[in-house]
């Protein structure tokens, strides 16, 4: 759709501003009553009354989470997309969600852990063996990493991960009420300096995203043209899963596991600019903190004044563009 | 023939390979040993040969609570609900000739996991007591099972063919949508009901009582029987649809058909048993393995099959770990998974 550079330019910049304009929506919407001035109010003479604690201490965090999850996890989708050929394939699927949430449940568990800060380590440690294992699984065999074998592989872990970590959970029943919130997936009553922590891995690995886009357009050619052309695939291919692992490790850390986005937003982006990575992914960026942040404000209100997690509603939307997308290219797998 | 016996008569005439028969007979004697072992384990241990003579009204009154209070109707739920999985799988399997197809990964559970649990939140009062007769939950299993079913079969059929690849995508779409409307029923509802729910979807005949057997026994038999008579149709369905058709079988009626009983099997195990998964993915490779893919042999050694792995893996559940019980879908799933990821490599590498 957009085509020239100055198109793409101002598109991005457009969504730079539709992306604040949202963070600024989700500080003013929800159960508490708030308007512009009382959010200008906080930030210039804070006093501690109730309307300002939370919008500083509630609405804020929650709207810069969304954001960078979001982005995040969109990100890690193209990445993925690209990476596999496999217009399905989402960080969900490389097993993250099922690793970061059977780590959690056994370290509340067994070693009775319960920060929330303490999750967001073991949330990424647990994302990254998973993505490991399915990576390793996804390029056994004599073709080498296949989409399809990587997609099932991934089905598979997640199943069995999800399995032993419902098993757990009903071993140990007191847990569960401390993990249920966080295993359905959502930006709420997470702390900014959760995010904090993994902030500098996002931002790291978001920018030597946008610096791989080149690579990841020749290698989206093809395994054999890009190897022709005298690109190292084994290693672009190494250093993309590395930074699906960052970006999406880092966003189920913070905020649970949230699913559908790393699937859709990427068709979204590849809708506007076409197959150019070098804009995708950063078109991905943006739109991704957009769709989760609405998604999260229409969690706010379908079950007033009860909250559905942001997964369960990101799920919804996204089952049936998956199935839309499946339906469509499914021949081609 | 030395390998096969014939069977013939005015009205029918059957070839039944000795080995399979063989086969067959040895797995069953193998259930009758695990469940009279079953009946003998746990917390009291009592003698297995004993369990026998308890069995047929001997033994004192402590000895007949245990094993025919407590452990038998556990050990034939585990039967039954084995059995309809494997079978269930077994038909889906040859129904859409693929070897990955299984009621969970196709997400066909997960639609009777996501009623059951809108069930329990919805007919329950505020002490956590039903307001309506259990009986109605394996109807409401079947009901979550048939719709997800029916959108797998319409979703998937795009321009009159069922891509099999296609068949799986979107049964992983399907159980992924299941999946957040179960976790929004169990956010929505008080923790206690959450926990009860949790357990439940992850598998295990827990507290099974005289009471599910006797509604699960009639169900399960009939569907079993349904399923037997049809063997022939499956096994023409499997060798596609233009061949089938021209073999003069109605391909999509028994289609239809079969989804019916499959939904039916997968409904009231789910309802009864939750969903305890691979289930109805191993037991018929497994079968397969042993027996050959004609339905005739395979679906009578899967449903055994079927039933030794959810008896076994109940058994290590409650008795492995005491004094805490593994739910026996943990189990299942750990060996299946693995098994999974096998059958895709050896698939991808032939």
């Amino acid at each position: 759709m957009l085509s020239s550079f100055t198109t793409r330019l101002v598109g991005l910049i457009g969504g730079f501003i539709l992306l604040a304009i949202c963070i600024g929506l989700s500080i003013i919407l929800g159960y508490t009553d708030t308007n512009v001035q009382a959010v200008i109010d906080t930030f210039q003479h804070f006093n501690g009354s109730n309307t300002q604690l939370v919008i500083k201490n509630v609405r804020l965090p929650r709207a810069l989470i969304g954001a960078s999850v979001g982005g995040c996890l969109a990100v890690a989708g193209a990445l993925m997309q690209a990476l596999t050929k496999n217009p399905l394939a989402s960080p969900d699927i490389m097993g993250v969600n099922a690793g970061a949430g059977l780590f959690i449940v056994v370290a509340v568990t067994f070693f009775s852990v319960s920060s929330l800060h303490s999750f967001t380590w073991i949330a990424f440690l647990g994302a990254a063996i998973a993505s490991f294992i399915v990576y390793c699984l996804g390029s056994l065999g004599k073709d080498g990493l296949t989409p399809m074998k990587m997609t099932l592989a991934g089905a598979a872990i997640a199943a069995m991960f999800g399995s032993l970590t419902q098993g757990l959970l009903v071993i140990n029943e007191s847990s569960l009420d401390q993990v249920l919130f966080w295993l359905a997936g959502s930006v709420q009553g997470r702390k900014l300096e959760i995010l904090f922590a993994v902030l500098p891995y996002m931002i790291f690995a978001l920018a030597c995203s946008f610096l791989l886009g080149k690579q990841i357009n020749i290698l989206v050619m093809g395994e054999k043209l890009a190897k022709g052309l005298g690109q190292r695939t084994g290693m672009v291919k190494l250093l993309m899963s590395l930074m699906v692992v960052l970006l999406a490790g880092g966003a189920v850390a913070v905020a649970g596991p949230i699913s559908f986005v790393g699937v859709m937003i990427p068709h979204v982006a590849r809708w506007l600019v076409g197959n150019d990575h070098r804009w995708v992914l950063p078109y991905c960026s943006v739109l991704g903190g957009i769709f989760l942040i609405i998604a999260d404000i229409g969690a706010r209100y379908i079950l007033m004044p009860e909250e559905v997690p942001v997964g369960v509603l990101t799920a919804f939307i996204g089952v049936p563009f998956f199935i839309y997308i499946a339906r469509k290219k499914g021949e081609a797998l | 023939m030395k390998n096969h016996l014939s069977l013939r008569t005015k009205y029918f005439s059957f070839l039944i390979s000795k080995k399979s028969l063989f086969l067959i007979l040895f797995l069953f004697i193998l259930l009758l040993a695990c469940f009279t072992i079953s009946a003998s384990l746990g917390e009291t241990f009592i003698n297995p040969f004993h369990v026998i003579e308890v069995l047929v009204g001997k033994g004192n009154a402590f000895e007949q609570l245990v094993v025919t209070h407590f452990r038998l109707p556990r050990i034939l739920i585990a039967i039954l609900v084995g059995s309809s999985l494997a079978v269930a799988g077994a038909i889906l399997q040859g129904m859409t000739r693929n070897p990955l197809a299984s009621p969970d990964i196709m997400g066909i559970t997960g639609g009777a996991a996501t009623a059951v649990v809108l069930f329990l939140t919805f007919f329950s009062d505020k002490d956590n007591n039903l307001t309506v007769s259990i009986q109605w939950l394996p109807l409401s299993a079947f009901v979550g099972a048939t719709v997800v079913a029916l959108l797998l079969y319409i979703l998937a059929n795009h321009g009159r063919n069922l891509s099999p690849i296609r068949l799986v995508l979107i049964g992983i779409g399907l159980s992924a949508f299941m999946k957040a409307a179960t976790t929004l029923f169990m956010i929505t509802s008080p923790i206690y009901r959450a926990s009860q729910a949790n357990i439940w979807i992850t598998g295990t005949v827990y507290g099974s009582d005289w009471q599910d057997v006797n509604i699960l026994l009639p169900i399960t038999t009939v569907l079993m029987l349904i399923s037997f008579l049809i063997i022939r149709d499956i096994n023409i369905q499997e060798l596609g649809e233009p061949i089938a058709k021209s073999a003069g079988n109605r391909v999509h009626t028994y289609r239809f058909l079969f989804l019916l009983i499959c939904t039916g099997l997968i409904g009231s195990a789910v309802a009864f048993g939750g969903t305890i998964g691979f289930v109805g993915l191993l037991a018929p490779h497994i079968s397969r393995r042993l027996v050959g893919s004609s339905f005739g042999y395979l679906l009578p050694s899967s449903a055994i099959m079927g039933a030794l792995l959810v008896l076994l893996a109940d058994l290590v559940g409650r008795t492995l770990f005491l004094p805490i019980e593994v739910p026996a879908g943990v189990f299942t799933a750990s060996i299946g998974a693995p098994y999974f990821v096998y059958l895709l490599l050896k698939q991808r590498n032939q």
